[in-house]
């Protein structure tokens, strides 16, 4: 729980951080009219029993555009919906005598736990990779630093490419080069899809403008995803009260069993 | 129709946890085993993380020993001062049990700890109880007296120091040999989420030299006190125990146990303790060929939030 509370701190910070640094792009890059506006079509998900992902529709639109590079198609968007941030351990299987067993671990610090990034178009072709790659924006730019990493580091890419794929097939990463349209001349819409499986917490959604290849302005906001009703009573009392939680299930299973007994006996 | 477990944070058919409860409930009334050892390796085939499955799996055990219990305890089947010093060992065994689980757990090592040791288990108990049976089978065919060992004999557990006597047992018998196995047990139930009746109950008898009258009795009501604090101990360290798993499971076992009984009466001992044998036996194989068997990912990636 203490994790989970540290966990939630630092993903307010990282929050808080974000706009700060896209301030500071901001700052360098003042001589473009564009602004950027965004807004959610909610700022909080509830998982119930039967939870089986949701869609999330951000509507934005750019202020102070340029006609003419809009009709071109020059303005592009990116949208990221960042999950909340844990460290996730990758360990890799090796044959020892026959058996597979785990050999080799890698813990990489502070990664989200999803990760969904929508785009007019394919990322790669909106501006300079190297420039994509700077901003940390996709899935193949996320900081993946390793804790407490000793070793020559040859086999970083290997563990890095691990996490990126299993993730992806996990569905908790995604992308949709085509998720970001234009519904009107500068007003768009980007959908982003919550897997089954979204992590419970504070998510950052977080849009890019960019004007011909140059990133111009971002805008975040949160959007908090929690469980309810009796699956988030149990989370809880589990988390929480974890003597009262077993004593409980304890009780529940002396009771099933007796009762049973009681009921099904013959004399 | 499918049910979200909590903890396990998996979304299961609920059919298939039924009829799982269901199926083990019937074969642990059938054989008069507590189930622990089946009901876990087939939540662990059915993806549900091992370390949930162990949890649970003990909670379960406390809902399919309770019953019998209480019958042996209203008959004074049970040797109370026995099953206390068993207890005792088994309450020490299941913390240090418990306190491994977490380490293996952040090695890494657990479902391989797991499996292995399911599989060690399952293999030598099954091929033991079934060459056991197919003798006595064979015996039983060419009409021979079966030759039950006769307890007197003694080895070098009755040359122990610290020696108790055991009443309503009629035994004299050093303690150190009961807390040992009461220990033993007490491990194998918080690693391996079972009841341990399937061992104690042949140590008791062979080793130990119990009288048969009392052994089960007694094992149950070590069972249920060890299982049950191996559930309070494991949800308040390592938040495993999935409650909505374990009643689906609780519900369907305890039914599924009242029809078992009734087969296993109709059923001879031999042929009983044969097909529980065959089915210990696949249960075993089924887990050593996983291990044996190249993974589909070599990869995996654990969350630290919730780490298995």
């Amino acid at each position: 729980m203490l994790a989970r509370a540290r966990h939630f701190l630092l993903t307010l910070l990282l929050a808080a951080a974000a706009p700060a640094t896209a301030q500071t792009l901001e700052r360098q890059v003042t001589h473009f009219p564009e602004k950027l506006e965004i807004g959610i079509s909610t700022d909080e998900i509830s998982i119930t029993s039967d939870f089986r992902g949701a869609d999330l529709t951000i509507f934005g639109a750019i202020d102070g555009f340029d006609a003419n590079l809009l009709t071109q198609g020059k303005y592009n968007i990116i949208v990221t919906l960042e999950g909340p941030k844990d460290n996730a351990t990758v360990r890799k299987k090796e044959r020892v005598f026959g058996i597979w067993v785990n050999t080799q671990s890698m813990t990489f610090e502070l990664v989200p736990e999803a990760y969904s990034l929508s785009s007019t178009r394919d990322i790669a072709t909106i501006a300079p990779p190297r420039d994509i790659a700077n901003m940390g924006i996709g899935v193949d730019h996320m900081r993946l630093v390793p804790l407490g990493f000793f070793g020559d580091g040859s086999n970083l890419g290997e563990f890095r490419n691990a996490f990126r794929r299993i993730r992806e097939q996990n569905g908790v990463y995604q992308r949709d080069p085509g998720g970001v349209q234009f519904i009107s001349s500068s007003l768009f819409k980007a959908s982003v899809r919550l897997p089954a499986n979204v992590p419970n917490g504070v998510h950052i959604v977080r849009a890019y403008l960019f004007r011909d290849g140059l990133f111009v302005a971002a805008k975040a906001l949160p959007l908090r995803v929690i469980k309810t009703g009796l699956e988030q009573a149990i989370t809880r009392a589990a988390h929480e009260r974890p003597v009262i939680y077993g004593l409980f299930a304890v009780t529940l299973a002396v009771i099933t069993g007796w009762g049973a007994s009681l009921l099904f006996r013959k004399d | 129709m499918t049910v979200y477990l909590p903890i396990a944070e998996l979304s299961v058919n609920i059919f298939i946890i039924l009829g799982m409860g269901a199926a083990v409930g019937f074969l642990s009334g059938m054989f008069g085993v507590g189930g622990g050892f089946l009901i876990t390796p087939l939540l662990i085939f059915y993806n549900i993380p091992p370390v949930v499955a162990v949890a649970t799996g003990a909670n379960q055990v406390v809902a399919s020993s309770i019953s019998g219990a209480i019958t042996h305890f209203r008959r004074g089947t049970i040797d109370v001062k026995l099953g206390t010093v068993l207890l005792g060992g088994g309450l020490v065994g299941a913390s240090v049990g418990v306190w491994l689980f977490s380490i293996l757990r952040r090695m890494g090592q657990l479902d391989l700890t797991i499996s292995l040791l399911y599989v060690v288990l399952l293999g030598s108990v099954g091929g033991l109880m079934l060459w056991e049976s197919i003798g006595a089978m064979r015996k039983a065919a060419k009409n021979l007296p079966t030759a039950l060992r006769r307890p007197g004999q003694h080895i070098w557990i009755h040359g122990l120091p610290m020696k108790m006597r055991f009443k309503k047992s009629k035994i004299y018998l050093s303690v150190i040999p009961v807390a040992a196995l009461g220990f033993f047990i007490g491990m194998l139930t918080s690693i391996m989420g079972v009841g341990g009746g399937f061992i104690m109950v042949p140590a008791m008898i062979y080793l130990l030299r119990i009288p048969t009258s009392v052994v089960v009795g007694t094992s149950l009501f070590q069972i249920v006190f060890v299982s049950a604090y191996t559930v309070i101990v494991q949800a308040s360290t390592n938040y495993t125990v999935d409650i909505v798993l374990a009643f689906v499971l609780m519900i369907a076992g305890v039914i599924g146990a009242q029809y078992g009984v009734r087969v296993g009466q109709r059923l001879r001992g031999e042929q009983l303790r044969a097909l529980l044998a065959l089915l210990v036996l696949a249960v075993g194989i089924r887990l050593a060929v996983e291990l044996v068997i190249p993974p589909e990912d070599i990869y995996s990636v654990v969350s630290a939030g919730f780490g298995y």
